[in-house]
Formats: structure tokens, sequence, C-alpha cells
């Protein structure tokens, strides 16, 4: 099913998949804090960032889901439509299991590392 | 009402074309203790009724504009003109869950606006969609005032004893349908005196059945609630959630899903998701035959008919 991708601000950029990996590798480090809903599939299922990150979620389905912390750890999103985004900035090291509160199956985790001591190499 | 008038102008042929696929409900008889449905209500209308006749809606996800089905709220009010063309007029109709699709107040006044022309008393269960609010009061504000918890409670109509359950407000990470000990202390309690001979009706928006774990289309503690009505001699779960018609039989309970009147969903594991599918024209018949089950009348197993409307 295709549907027009949003351009988002926090993106700068909508990423289709054939020009995905051009994109990515532009942007990978400008935009370290996104996951993209498609399928009921959180991707990545697992993101590592540093503390002071904000993630942004956006719902590429033609239903309805919802972020929330397995254990409230961080405040739940809106109720995302399609194409809503929902974002949050991790300050505090640390790991973030969470899921779809619609539909719990849905299930990803955040990594939070401290940014305390070297970082510059990749 | 403006805005609902111009919409349901514009788009007058695509809810036509919806109606030949939509669901619209389930006419349910119950007599000599055993529940009777009387399949889609096209049926319904030429069957002779007696004992307690009863309906289901669901899923009516009022809100819902994607290409599934660009107006839910148009294919809802089809359901209930066809309801309220019926030459007996049931004793009153449940609707299992997902009123709206994302709980907002005027998804909720539309739903009403439209359902409240079946001129019939609804009991109704909520959905996930129907606690997607910020506070999630607005269903128990308009619907669960009587109720216990977050919704839940029993009424007895015609010697049937009726229980409608939330499986959809306290959902797990990694989890799927969950009542939680509260409700099923209760559940335990509501039947516990009751007498063994007793019609058990028991419905909810999710599936108290396992019909599909990788899509959540199950309740992770529905065994502890059926465990306490084991001595009934006739157990009938209605759920929705799944918008697809599936049954089955497990000794004295008999399970059954409704259709939705807003939009289908694929069948278990035949699709990457079970999101809200997209059918071309050519298939909406086939698909509407699909969706028919029959109650046998009367029997302790119950069969599923396959009655497709065309090919």
């Amino acid at each position: 099913m295709l549907r027009p991708l949003i351009a988002s601000s926090v993106l700068g950029a909508a990423i289709g998949s054939v020009l995905a990996a051009s994109v990515l590798f532009a942007r990978a480090e400008a935009t370290p804090g996104t996951v993209f809903i498609d399928n009921f599939i959180f991707n990545p299922k697992g993101l590592t960032v540093k503390a002071g990150t904000t993630v942004t979620w956006t719902n590429r389905d033609d239903i309805v889901h919802g972020i929330a912390a397995s254990n409230n750890a961080f405040k739940k999103s809106p109720a995302m439509d399609t194409d809503d985004s929902y974002s949050f900035t991790f300050t505090t090291p640390g790991t973030y299991q969470y899921f779809c509160y619609l539909h719990p199956q849905m299930v990803g985790s955040i990594v939070v590392e401290a940014t305390t001591g070297s970082n510059a190499t990749q | 009402m403006s805005e609902f008038d111009h919409r349901d102008g514009v788009s007058r042929r695509k809810v036509l074309e919806c109606m030949t696929w939509c669901g619209t409900g389930v006419l349910w008889t119950i007599s000599g203790g055993v529940p009777h449905s009387l399949g889609i209500m096209g049926e319904a209308q030429a069957a002779e009724t007696k004992g307690l006749t009863f309906l289901q809606i669901s899923d009516s996800h009022v809100g819902f504009d994607k290409p599934a089905n660009p107006n839910a709220l148009g294919t809802l009010e089809e359901a209930i003109k066809k309801v309220s063309a019926l030459p007996q007029k049931p004793a009153f109709m449940i609707h299992t869950g997902d009123i709206t699709h994302l709980s907002k107040e005027k998804e909720f006044d539309d739903a009403d606006h439209i359902i409240s022309q079946s001129r019939l008393d609804v009991h109704y269960v909520p959905g996930e969609h129907d606690f997607v609010d910020t506070d999630r009061k607005i269903y128990q504000e308009r619907y669960g005032r009587a109720a216990k918890g977050h919704g839940w409670y029993s009424f007895d109509a015609n010697g049937v004893h009726f229980i409608g359950l939330v499986n959809t407000f306290d959902l797990k990470a990694g989890g799927l349908g969950n009542l939680g000990t509260e409700q099923l202390e209760w559940l335990e309690h509501d039947v516990k005196g009751r007498s063994a001979s007793t019609p058990i009706v028991l419905f909810a928006h999710i599936p108290l059945w396992t019909v599909y774990q990788d899509w959540g289309w199950g309740t992770d503690d529905s065994a502890q609630a059926l465990s306490y009505l084991k001595k009934f001699g006739s157990v009938t779960v209605l759920n929705g959630h799944i918008h697809q018609v599936m049954q089955k039989v497990e000794g004295n309970v008999t399970f059954h899903t409704a259709r939705s009147t807003a939009f289908p969903q694929p069948a278990p594991g035949t699709a990457p998701s079970p999101g809200p599918m997209k059918v071309p024209e050519d298939q909406l018949r086939k698909m509407l035959g699909i969706a028919n089950v029959n109650f046998k009348q009367n029997e302790q197993r119950l069969a599923i008919v396959d009655s497709p409307l065309q090919g």
C-alpha cells in the first residue's frame, strides 16, 4: 500500500526506501534518534543513543499506535495516527523498554549511554 | 450536523460500495438455553425468531478515514438502518468495542447519534481505541458510570446472564489483552451463586481465546476467567477486535467474533501485519460470504456454515 511520506521538520527529510542508504549515510549523525513504525514493528527495535538525544517515533501505518514505557520511565505519547510523530529527550543513561499501548505485542528499547569520556570515535 | 451531512453526501456512492462487504451485525436468538445465530441480517429478516433475540455490532471505529474505508461513520449508519428495518425488533444490542478510532468526544457523539437511531438499548464494552484520550476518562463517563472498575458489569435478560468484560485497559508490554486480578475476582463472585443451567453470554472486545498470538489476538488471563464458568452448561463468548468472523467450540463454550462495521482485517498470518485491509472491489461480495457463520440450535457442537453471496 502506497501512501505519501510526510517530510518531518525534525528529520529534515522524508526517507524513502530507495533513497534510504544515501540519506542515512548523510544524516547518520544528525538524526541518531529515529524510530519508524511500519507494519506493527518498531524499526529499529533496539536503538542506542547518547544522553541528551531526542528520539522521534513516526507512525507510518494506517492504524493508530501509541508509545508507552514498560515501567512508566518516560512520558507516554498521545495516540499517534498515520504520519504522526512523537519525540522524547532522554537525559538519563539506562535502558528504556517500551511498547505500543494499543498493540502491546509491539515492543522496543532505547539504550541511553552516558556522554562522559571520549565519544569522538564512531 | 452540517459537516456530517456534507460528508455523507459527497461519499454516498462509496458508502454503498462499502455496504456490499462491510459486516452489519449478527442477530442472536436464545431458545432453550442455546444461543442461535441467525447469520447476517439479510437472512435474519426471513427467519422466524422466538425466545430472546439480541444484536451484536462491533468495531465501528468512528473517525477512521483511511483507504480501507474513508467513511466509517457512513457504514455504521448503513448498519444501523438495517437494524431498524428488521421486522422483529431485537430486545437490545451489544457493541463489542472500538466505538471510536481515536477516543475523541466528537467521535463518540457521532457514534451515539447514529446508534441511537436503532431505538434499542445498547450494552457496550470498550475497545483499546476507546481508551486513547489523554486521561482515559471519556468512555467511562459516557458508558461506564454504573459499571465496576474500568467498565465491567453483568445483567439478566429472559433467564440469560450477560457479562460484559474489559480486556483493553491495562495492557502489558509484550502481552495480549488483559482482564486483571480485580476483574477476575469480581467475575468469580458474579457467577458463583448461579444455577449451572443458567445460559451465560460473556462479551468483551479482544477475543477471550487465542486466535493468533503473533498479532496479539487473544487475552493473557482468559483461561482464568473461563475456569469460573466450567459448571455452566451453555457459555457463549462474543468478541470483536479482529474484524472478521471466527468461531471455535470447546466443550460447553462457543467462541465467536463479529465483523467490523468499518473495515476488514486480514486472516491470521496472511499479511505482514493485522492493519486495515483494502479490498479489491471484485472480491468484496466473496468476502461477505466467507464471514457468514451459523450456530445450530439445540446442539452441543456448533457448526460454521460457509455461505458466500457470490462465487
